[in-house]
């Protein structure tokens, strides 16, 4: 393995742009917070809040995808993605970064007692509210604030320890015994965080953190439906991360054929994602009650109409359509433009679930969207190169790193 | 149909088989086919296959099935017979979207399975020639198609050089044909499937 560049060196470039995009974010996150983040009108403080909240929101879910990605491939003994994965390892180091922002954002909010984002944190009218008095065991701020630190900190600390056992392949070549011994502590590590991912984003987060700003209404899918949102955008996030490496000579173990996965997973878990938009719209829309078409009223119907549907068009028609073909996914200018597409189409649906709640009369898309997106991923580019960084690109003694070598599809 | 000559060899290791397919394919000789007991990975790649046409054929199946869903419902419940359903519209999309989905998954699925029994030539009451019986058991079978100037015994001794453990000659039908394998006959009067 001479040839193997295993060192990442951060080019000017990238520090140049990635500092540049968290500087242009600043400044859009300074001018929204005094113009409307510390504003008296509660239109405009729902604006700047809800803004920041479902940006730091997406991007701590898309790269805990990626950590997601490498505990699952884990524990189903796969061993085509050993060649890059320190991509999605890298990606995953951001989860405590963003963990803590999406955490002091909405830590604020909560204690800052903003009940026009969450209404259930309006004591007097959960109190005479039967259905908001229901749900007051869960909805309710000690609960909030608990869950969340769990959800973060554990999140953080099992993806650390997971990237912590990998780097030991660093290190030493293993014969069978020791390989054996690795990969089963490997599973066991990947479990835990598996299990606390289906505990947290399988189910009670996005409840708890997106769905409860509708706070009378409810959707058991939605929790799946923001799964599969953040999934396929953590999996063209790092699309987009290995065909850069690939750019820059680096990860030249990584094929066409890990691509060529890379793009299944986006493919698949678009119509799956497709699949549970239509299963929660579906139900809502043939049982036509109140209380559930609520939430669809302003977004079908009313202002947020056309996002709505382009959202569609965006995350289903055209990675059906572009992505099908086998040499689609082969090809890395395709791959890239539907891994930014993607990406953009998941960020624009995390807009209209958040948004479409809090503004319901107007779309508030413009520039303190775009400026926000643009310090968050400014701040990705900059650490993820970092974390790339440090470590060497490749897990020289994994014990399946031969399988990804081989790799073909 | 056609019968043909066809040099026969046999192997018993991928690894041999690899370097052999390749010998013989820039020797110049093209090859029938290679009748192996599994899928060998890279095979196809190493005979110089091009890429199977039988998704294409899936999508034109699937889209025949999308437009044979929308079509059909969309004239019975928005044109021919207007029902009211719960106060829906007649064209209720959203409600012909499982049927749709589950029509396009069906033509696509049989279309598919009848376009590789195709491809692959069997079907039920359809018989092909066997090359050597323990294609199905252990062993990798490589025929090579004979033209009017290979010379049999040149060949046959190529392949052994090779690593082939056995080598005949077969004068075979190339394709298939309707018979039965549990009734020993042969569409033509030769029986002599081994010649010298």
């Amino acid at each position: 393995m001479a040839s193997i560049r295993e060192q990442f060196e951060i080019p000017g470039k990238m520090k140049t742009w990635s500092l540049a995009l968290i500087g242009v974010g600043l400044v859009a996150l300074v001018i929204g917070l005094v113009t409307k983040g510390f504003s008296t009108d509660e239109h405009e403080q729902a604006h700047f809040w809800g803004t920041l909240m479902y940006n730091t929101i997406f991007w701590t879910l898309v790269c805990n995808a990626s950590m997601f990605f490498i505990c699952v491939t884990t524990l189903a003994m796969g061993g085509w993605q050993q060649s890059f994965r320190r991509i999605p390892e890298a990606i995953s180091t951001m989860v405590p970064i963003f963990g803590s922002i999406t955490f002091v954002v909405l830590i604020y909010i909560v204690v800052s007692d903003k009940h026009f984002i969450y209404h259930w944190l309006d004591t007097e009218a959960v109190a005479k509210d039967p259905i908001l008095l229901g749900k007051s065991g869960f909805l309710n701020p000690k609960f909030f604030i608990i869950w969340t630190t769990l959800a973060i900190g554990l999140w953080s600390i099992l993806g650390w320890r997971m990237r912590q056992i990998s780097r030991e392949a660093d290190e030493a070549p293993m014969d069978n015994e020791s390989g054996a011994k690795f990969i089963l502590r490997n599973t066991v590590r990947a479990a835990f965080f598996t299990v606390w991912f289906a505990l947290t984003v399988g189910s009670t987060i996005p409840w708890l953190w997106m769905m409860s700003i509708d706070a009378h209404w409810y959707s058991t899918m939605y929790s799946w439906y923001t799964f599969a949102s953040s999934f396929v955008s953590g999996m063209s996030l790092i699309a987009l991360w290995v065909i850069y490496m690939k750019n820059k000579g680096y990860l030249e173990l990584t094929t066409q054929d890990h691509l060529h996965d890379i793009g299944k997973f986006m493919f698949a878990f678009s119509i799956f994602w497709t699949y549970l938009w239509f299963s929660q719209y579906m139900l809502i829309w043939y049982a036509n009650i109140p209380e559930e078409t609520v939430y669809f009223k302003h977004r079908v119907q009313g202002p947020y109409k056309g996002i709505f549907f382009l959202n569609l068009i965006i995350n289903f028609i055209c990675p059906l359509l572009i992505l099908m073909k086998r040499s689609a996914k082969r090809n890395y200018t395709l791959v890239t433009f539907m891994a930014v597409l993607i990406l953009f189409g998941h960020w624009l649906d995390f807009y209209q679930m958040v948004m479409g709640s809090l503004s319901k009369e107007t779309v508030t898309l413009g520039w303190l969207d775009f400026g926000i997106l643009s310090l968050f991923v400014g701040l990705m580019i900059l650490f993820v190169g970092r974390s790339l960084a440090s470590k060497p690109l490749i897990v020289k003694y994994h014990p399946f790193l031969k399988e990804s070598i081989i790799h073909q599809v | 149909m056609a019968k043909k000559k066809f040099v026969v060899g046999c192997f018993d290791d991928e690894a041999v088989l690899f370097p052999a397919v390749k010998k013989v394919r820039s020797a110049g000789y093209k090859i029938h086919d290679v009748y192996t007991p599994f899928a060998v990975h890279g095979l196809d790649h190493a005979m110089g296959l091009r890429e199977t046409s039988l998704h294409t054929a899936g999508f034109i199946y699937g889209i025949t099935g999308t437009s044979t869903a929308l079509g059909c419902i969309s004239w019975i419940l928005a044109k021919d017979w207007p029902l009211n359903f719960g106060g829906k519209p007649h064209f209720a999309l959203p409600a012909w979207i499982p049927i749709t989905f589950e029509l396009t998954v069906l033509f696509a699925a049989v279309g598919m399975v009848l376009t590789f029994c195709y491809l692959c030539q069997i079907a039920p009451f359809v018989k092909k020639h066997h090359f050597h019986a323990r294609a199905t058991d252990d062993l990798f079978v490589m025929v090579i198609e004979c033209t009017e100037k290979t010379n049999v015994d040149d060949l046959k001794s190529f392949l052994s050089n090779n690593g082939a453990i056995e080598t005949d000659v077969q004068i075979a039908e190339a394709g298939w044909w309707l018979g039965r394998y549990d009734q020993d006959e042969l569409p033509f009067e030769n029986k002599q499937t081994v010649a010298a």
